[in-house]
């Protein structure tokens, strides 16, 4: 079992050495040392810097609330893909694939159209959870549930969610907005404010952690419904409980970051190499390793072709994508 | 009295009674066989047992312990439970499977398995005989192995009362007779065992005491020797067969008659 911790804290390593260098990534010349610098005296724990007053601002305001954000959303997603791979026994399953992020884009751009900016996050809760149940009920109207008939019912669901969401757009957004808008859509974390990121830490605290003590029971789903019952488990209430979580958390971070893609797919299944199946390590493991994948993600749409930047989806997409086709090979006898 | 005591035990799914005021007695120490031809209400009633479908009426006493009014953790840390097959898009290790047994007894807090949970899961493999399996992975056994650490796993589990729903299914002759020993083993260590089978030639050969469900209502139950006889075989199950001896163990031997 230390093997277990090993993994996790050099993970944890891992991902602060990342948030770091990402910090240094851009046009303004910084370096590590100015980093830690800059955070500790803002975190109080360095009275004075000889940092300028400029590259502070780069640092705490611009840079560093970004890095957060990327790592707060890759960690929440990576979560919400496996603990809805463990519920729905759906190696496919993810936040993307099952149509839940079409949904809360949809709540998002309805509540931002209306006005409704500051309630975005809860526009795409309750989108993303109606496309979750949407995807349920048509998996259950095709016969059952096995993976392949999810993933196209999350297709259906999310070709759907994705009209709507389009036709919103070309009806009523002009100009500056329709661009703003079709970058969100396509997952950037573009100007990330510092709000930004505490509601994202947040969703990760109050919503992310809780689900992490689930890690045991959710072991018990390997064998199906009856098995898991036959185990202790109120099998009813966990699933509600867990698919209102991932839901829930899901609208919170496309509301900020957008509908952002193949994080909670693929890496659960690289979690999975690395830590073997047991949700009490596997789902901590996939929380830094989704953070890690998804700083670097967002490091590279905004450094590669800088000063032009990338919506970030489409890096975790382009990397993502041939990863996606390498685990339905492993898994072709259940396609 | 020691054992299990199923009284007026009702269930309904569907809008459809498939278990009708069903009692019976599986006593401490013997393995009981619930035989019956197919949709009679086996697998149903044995979830009905253990709670894990709600049961319409009726009650299920085990050593004076009402199952369906027991929180489910409680339950679950004295029955265990046998599916026909388990399988599973996990990729688990043997030991990891048995581990599973041990959730009952785990807290949330907890990172890592305690002493005790390794010890029950080591010996558990043992008992079953699948101590050299425990790294090997799951989906990557025979159905007999896979079979043996499912019931490892219940072992593990440390259940006074074990329900098995056709455990022997899909197994070949070598792996169902390994299972059926093991569960006379079982009960032999003072468990309750309770299981479901189709093949009545080894229902007569393993059980000390049978129940017969025909039509989700029991017809008839006793030892082997008083319940398979050709008269009932006829009735609920609609064939001919005549009764036999087995050769060492004088238990009923059944050789079916050709429908044609």
């Amino acid at each position: 079992m230390s093997g277990k911790l090993l993994l996790a804290s050099s993970l944890g390593l891992l991902l602060l050495a990342t948030m770091i260098l990402a910090v240094t990534f851009g046009p303004a010349d910084i370096a590590g040392s100015e980093v830690l610098q800059v955070v500790l005296h803002h975190l109080g724990i360095v009275q004075d810097t000889p940092v300028s007053r400029l590259r502070d601002a780069i640092i705490w305001e611009l840079r560093v609330p970004r890095v957060l954000v990327a790592a707060g959303i890759g960690a929440g997603l990576a979560l919400c893909g496996s603990v809805m791979q463990a519920l729905t026994r759906n190696p496919l399953a993810d936040p993307y694939l099952l149509g839940l992020s079409a949904g809360a884009s949809l709540g998002a751009v309805l509540f931002l159209l209306l006005g409704a900016a500051l309630l975005m996050p809860i526009g795409a809760f309750v989108g993303s959870g109606i496309a979750m149940a949407l995807t349920l009920f048509v998996t259950q109207a095709l016969g059952g549930a096995t993976p392949v008939r999810a993933v196209l019912a999350g297709i259906s669901v999310s070709a759907l969610a994705s009209a709507a969401t389009s036709f919103l757009i070309f009806w009523s957004a002009t100009g500056d907005s329709y661009r703003e808008i079709l970058s969100w859509l396509m997952g950037s974390l573009s100007g990330a404010l510092w709000s930004e990121a505490l509601i994202v830490l947040a969703a990760i605290l109050f919503v992310g952690l809780p689900v992490l003590l689930s890690g045991r029971s959710l072991d018990a789903f390997a064998f199906g419904d009856n098995a898991a019952a036959s185990l202790g488990v109120d099998v009813g209430r966990l699933r509600w409980t867990l698919l209102g979580a991932t839901a829930l958390l899901t609208g919170v971070l496309v509301s900020i970051g957008g509908a952002i893609g193949f994080i909670g797919l693929i890496v659960p299944h690289v979690a999975r190499l690395a830590s073997g199946s047991r949700h009490r390590v596997l789902l901590p493991v996939s929380m830094l390793l989704g953070a890690i994948v998804m700083v670097w993600s967002d490091t590279a749409a905004r450094a590669l072709f800088a000063p032009r930047e990338l919506p970030v989806g489409i890096v975790t997409a382009l990397i993502g994508a041939p990863v996606f086709i390498l685990v339905l090979l492993r898994y072709r006898r259940m396609t | 009295m020691k054992g299990l005591v199923v009284s007026e035990a009702s269930v309904v799914a569907g809008g459809k009674t498939i278990v009708q005021d069903v009692q019976f007695t599986a006593l401490q120490g013997h393995v009981t066989g619930l035989i019956g031809p197919n949709g009679a209400g086996k697998s149903s009633l044995m979830r009905a047992v253990l709670g894990l479908q709600p049961m319409a009426g009726g009650t299920a006493i085990f050593e004076g312990m009402d199952l369906l009014a027991m929180p489910r953790r409680e339950r679950a840390r004295v029955c265990s439970y046998v599916e026909q097959s388990g399988s599973t898009e996990t990729h688990l290790s043997g030991r990891d499977v048995v581990m599973l047994g041990r959730i009952p007894f785990q807290s949330v807090w907890q990172t890592s398995p305690s002493s005790d949970d390794d010890h029950a899961v080591t010996e558990a493999l043992d008992v079953v005989g699948m101590a050299d399996f425990g790294s090997r992975l799951y989906h990557t056994l025979s159905g007999g192995e896979q079979q043996r650490l499912q019931i490892a796993r219940a072992v593990a589990q440390q259940p006074r009362l074990l329900v098995l729903d056709e455990p022997t299914n899909h197994l070949d002759i070598h792996a169902q007779l390994n299972i059926l020993a093991l569960l006379r083993k079982r009960a032999a260590a003072g468990a309750t065992v309770l299981v479901s089978l189709h093949d009545l030639n080894m229902a007569a050969a393993f059980c000390d005491s049978l129940v017969v469900l025909s039509q989700g209502q029991v017809f008839a139950q006793g030892v082997p020797q008083a319940v398979l006889t050709p008269e009932l075989l006829r009735q609920v199950y609609q064939v001919d067969a005549s009764v036999l001896q087995h050769p060492h163990t004088g238990r009923p031997l059944l050789a079916y008659d050709s429908p044609l």
